[in-house]
């Protein structure tokens, strides 16, 4: 076991490996480490937004479809409403409508009574005047007689 | 082990590093020829290699720790190179876990500016994990190529070739080592704090009156005591490291002894030398990581100004 220039020798081959080491070894390992590091962290971050941005969007899409139902429900309610009301109307505008035409064949029916009556007044007039000249044997003047077939008419 | 080697011998020549230096004229080689002048060899003995004093380098504690390194900063300059901040894979996501941990542990321990820390730590941690991890490389693989390639090419004895494969177990590799982490704490107090606050660190610490007639006569018990914890530090660090190793590089060697000893010591052996191999996979790391939060820690203390540091008692 001799102490000698092997000693000195392995100083300066110590020296050398690390000045290599330092200039060419660590820097460039520990950068990119670093830097892998610091994408890793912008990672997470934005992963943890994104996974609030899904949460918010989440929440709105839910309000968005209650909102959604509501306004469904409310659309449905007044195409219900309306239809009861078109319904309503269309019986409302049928009764009317009959009652207008009940109303028009009770005039017309009217009408043919009266002109039924006007005729038969009229023919009853001259059958009457016709039979009491039979059963007079006499010619009566007619209108002499006048007032009284029209009372008698008029009592029909 | 060779039949023809005693243990005693088989463990000291796994214990030789592969020496280069130079030996005087009239030098009586381990084969016997004495040298006719000065010459620069590799070390065929144990006792040529003591010989050869400090000017003289182990080619193998430097060959594999070079080596290593560059693997070390191969690997990771080429994963840094490739390396993308999508999904990482593979070789990448394997660098990236101990940069990240290395990163942890210096931060934990470090909270000054130094870019050099960090970077230090992962090199210190990956270099000298690598260098310990070929003493789990059984212990005669390496050598025993080494030497059978060189008396194949040169006809040298295998016996003389010595080639030791863990720089770790080197005492040279890791003073060195904390030799270099040393001249940093130096460099980077007198850096931070200044020359005179670096004295001052380490002549009005730990005891202190605030009466300047006192504190000069403090100041050679103060210098002492400063001088043995910052010269015990590097000691320390690089005396760990070699101990553990060493130690169990030892234990390696002695468990490939019994390998020879009958069919029952190489059951056994088979079975030590795994068990022993599992542990040491904690131990390597352990070192490692040892080694390199001491440095840190070291740095950390050179940076801590007086202010902070007096809080410290």
């Amino acid at each position: 076991m001799n102490i000698n220039l092997t000693l000195i020798g392995q100083s300066i081959t110590f020296l050398a490996f690390v000045w290599f080491c330092w200039k060419f070894v660590w820097p460039a390992l520990l950068g990119v480490m670093q830097e892998r590091e610091q994408k890793i962290a912008t990672g997470l971050q934005e992963a943890e937004r994104a996974e609030k941005d899904l949460e918010l969007a989440q929440r709105k899409a839910v309000e968005q479809l209650k909102e959604a139902k509501a306004q469904a429900a409310e659309i449905i309610d007044g195409a219900n409403k309306r239809a009861n009301q078109i319904v309503d109307e269309a019986k409302e505008a049928a009764r009317s409508e009959g009652d207008r035409l009940k109303a028009a064949a009770q005039a017309e029916i009217e009408q043919e009574v009266n002109r039924a009556k006007e005729q038969l007044r009229s023919r009853i007039a001259a059958l009457s005047v016709a039979g009491a000249e039979k059963i007079l044997s006499v010619n009566i003047d007619a209108k002499a007689h006048d007032d009284m077939i029209e009372k008698l008419a008029a009592e029909l | 082990m060779a039949a023809e080697q005693t243990a005693t011998g088989y463990i000291q020549h796994h214990l030789q590093n592969l020496a280069y230096g130079k030996l005087p004229a009239g030098y009586t080689r381990a084969d016997g020829t004495v040298l006719s002048e000065s010459t620069w060899t590799i070390a065929h003995s144990s006792q040529e290699a003591a010989d050869m004093g400090f000017w003289a380098v182990h080619l193998d504690t430097l060959g594999w720790s070079i080596g290593l390194g560059m693997i070390f900063c191969f690997l990771f300059a080429r994963a840094a190179k490739k390396a993308t901040a999508g999904v990482p894979t593979g070789f990448q996501s394997f660098v990236e876990v101990i940069v990240d941990f290395i990163d942890k542990t210096v931060k934990d321990t470090f909270p000054h500016r130094n870019s050099m820390v960090a970077p230090m730590a992962l090199t210190i941690f990956v270099w000298v994990f690598l260098m310990n991890l070929m003493d789990l490389v059984p212990v005669d693989w390496l050598p025993m190529a080494y030497a059978q390639g060189v008396s194949a090419l040169t006809g040298a004895d295998p016996h003389h070739v010595y080639f030791k494969v863990v720089p770790t177990t080197d005492l040279n590799a890791t003073l060195g080592m904390a030799l270099a982490v040393f001249a940093l704490m130096i460099f980077f107090s007198v850096k931070e704090k200044g020359l005179v606050g670096f004295v001052k660190e380490l002549t009005l610490h730990p005891f202190h009156s605030g009466k300047w007639y006192i504190d000069i006569f403090l100041i050679p018990f103060n210098f002492l005591l400063e001088a043995v914890s910052l010269i015990a530090k590097p000691v320390s660090l690089g005396l760990r490291l070699f101990g553990n190793l060493y130690a169990g590089e030892m234990i390696f060697i002695l468990i490939a002894i019994v390998f020879g000893v009958g069919v029952l010591g190489f059951i056994g052996a088979g079975l030590l030398q795994m068990g022993w191999a599992i542990f040491h996979i904690l131990v390597i790391t352990l070192q490692a990581f040892v080694f390199m939060v001491l440095t840190t820690v070291y740095m950390a203390m050179a940076h801590d100004r007086e202010d902070e540091h007096a809080h410290d008692h």
